[in-house]
């Protein structure tokens, strides 16, 4: 036998393994390059064609801006608590009811977007209602809470929070994942030094598990940014406003499931042309949350 | 600074399951006190109910008494933080905090419980910890790098550096040096060997040379098979221990004969 001779298995495994990274690169280039070409006529169109008659980017900028506001509203209300629920399932409860907890947890995460939606239009709106009316009372001189409120609730406020909800399983899972992953000698060495068990999580865990709680909020930053159903039930849409309690804003995710079935031509163009700058933010808020994450590696914990 | 730790007919269990029986000892202040004994006998477990670290893992606990100068560290109202933050311990693997710099891992006990202190003072502290750990000349260009680009025993000493940074009465050593090559062991039982002059040391180890070389006393734990508690077989000097030991398992363990 020959030195270069490698075994049967090894050869057959580096192939596989090779050709399914390959095939990943060439599922995400052919979509790309599908929604380059059919968006390609939205861009040259003439601006008077273009729905709203004063071109692509002015019929575009609104609901990438709602699309940002709603993701955003659903970041800024579910990693706080997710990491709580988080750090409470891995260091505080009694073992048996953080197994519970866990498992109720990763339940929320299968159930579909639509029951989600729903709910958000039969329940969360109608309850949320009669506190916008409050917030346009007596907050109202915050241009986000500015009144008239919505009668009915569907606001862009409600679908913030119906996304929130959607996307709190995942992240509250991972991150429970990566905080168990805290290795014990860490923990007992803050321990040791006389720390309190939520000194001993600010020192050891939280720091060791940033990266992949970034990780984690960026995966559910991805799905509040492409969620359709939710956002499409619970949202009147309409034209940009800065207020999160009337009626009003979109995001591209629901402009494009409210149209698409009746589109076509440059229409069709159009929302093409929407879907693919969604490829692109979400590419670009993984772009960044990769930079955070290798920005300190020193420091990461990855290399104890 | 540094107290005697009197422990009375201390019985450690993990969960049903007794792991070390009735031990009562004396151990003396300013001084080293060696743990020996084969793998698995409770030094380790025994050890860990000196700074409260024990209780950490789910289901263990304690009975019986241990006495800091004469206060219960498992007295009613005694918080383990409080003993914890007394009787500093040093673990088997070198475990510096990888998210912290070196200056910042020295500082981590310090700054627990949200104590405030000055820059000037903390300079003063870190070079006095590391200085005492005899690592300041090694690291002193590097206060700002992490602490785990460190070789194994430099972050063992680090973490020495960072328990004695408290000011603690007690330290504790859970086999310090078992990870660590020959000159790093040595470059840690000489710091041994200093701090002894300020603290009570106590210090696990397997390395039966180490325990002769280092400490003044040394206690032989021993079980007599698998499934049954460890005991505190012999406690005595630790020249009396190697050369003249009143127990035959003594004898037999320190002359290499089994464990």
């Amino acid at each position: 036998m020959s030195k270069q001779t490698s075994r049967a298995g090894d050869r057959i495994f580096s192939t596989t393994a090779l050709m399914a990274g390959v095939l990943i690169l060439v599922v995400l280039f052919s979509v790309a390059v599908f929604l380059l070409i059919q968006a390609l006529p939205a861009f040259f169109a003439d601006p008077s064609e273009i729905t709203g008659g004063e071109g692509f980017w002015s019929y575009i900028w609104p609901i990438i801006v709602g699309t940002v506001i709603a993701a955003a509203i659903a970041l800024i209300l579910a990693t706080p608590v997710a990491l709580g629920v988080a750090l409470f399932i891995s260091h505080y409860a009694p073992r048996r009811l953080s197994q519970g907890l866990g498992y109720v947890i990763d339940l929320l995460a299968a159930i579909p977007s639509v029951i989600y939606g729903v709910w958000g239009i039969t329940f969360l709106a109608v309850q949320l209602e009669p506190m916008y009316e409050w917030l346009a009372e007596y907050a109202g001189w915050i241009p986000i809470f500015a009144g008239p409120a919505s009668a009915t609730g569907k606001t862009m406020l409600t679908a913030g929070i119906v996304l929130a909800v959607m996307i709190l399983p995942i992240i509250t899972s991972i991150s429970r994942e990566i905080f168990l992953q805290t290795p014990k000698l860490h923990e007992e060495a803050a321990l040791a030094l006389g720390a309190t068990r939520w000194e001993m999580i600010r020192m050891t865990v939280i720091p060791f598990g940033r990266p992949g709680v970034i990780s984690a909020v960026m995966l559910g930053l991805g799905r509040a940014l492409g969620e359709t159903m939710a956002v499409a039930l619970v949202l009147s849409t309409g034209p940009l406003i800065l207020s999160l309690i009337q009626t009003g804003n979109s995001t591209i995710a629901a402009e494009i499931a409210l149209n698409y079935p009746e589109a076509y031509g440059l229409r069709l163009a159009e929302l093409i042309a929407a879907g693919l700058l969604l490829f692109i933010i979400t590419l670009a808020v993984n772009m960044v949350a990769r930079w955070v994450i290798t920005r300190n590696k020193d420091f990461s914990g990855a290399n104890a | 600074m540094s107290k005697r730790i009197d422990v009375q007919d201390l019985n450690v269990f993990y969960g049903d399951f007794k792991a070390v029986e009735d031990v009562t000892i004396r151990v003396e202040a300013r001084s080293v006190t060696a743990f020996i004994g084969p793998s698995g006998c409770g030094k380790s477990t025994f050890l860990r109910t000196l700074n409260r670290m024990h209780e950490v893992i789910p289901g263990a606990r304690v009975e019986g008494q241990v006495l800091l100068d004469g206060d219960d560290l498992y007295g009613a109202g005694v918080d383990p933080v409080t003993v914890r933050s007394q009787i500093g311990m040093v673990f088997q693997r070198p475990n510096p905090f990888p998210t912290m710099s070196i200056r910042d891992n020295v500082l981590a006990g310090v700054k627990l419980n949200n104590k405030r202190i000055s820059r000037a003072e903390s300079d003063a502290l870190v070079e006095r910890s590391l200085r005492g750990a005899n690592l300041w000349k090694e690291v002193k260009d590097r206060l700002d790098k992490p602490g785990s680009g460190l070789s194994g025993g430099q972050q063992q000493r680090l973490c020495i550096a960072r328990a004695i940074a408290v000011e603690p009465e007690v330290i504790l050593m859970d086999e310090p040096c078992s990870a660590l090559d020959p000159i790093s062991t040595l470059a840690v039982e000489d710091l041994i060997d200093e701090l002894k002059d300020n603290y009570t040391v106590v210090i696990v180890t397997h390395n039966m040379q180490q325990a002769a070389r280092v400490s003044e006393k040394t206690a032989f734990f021993n079980i007599a098979g698998t499934g049954d508690p460890g005991r505190l077989i012999e406690y005595s000097d630790t020249t009396e221990i190697f050369n003249n030991p009143r127990e035959k398992s003594t004898e037999d363990y320190v002359s290499g004969r089994f464990g």
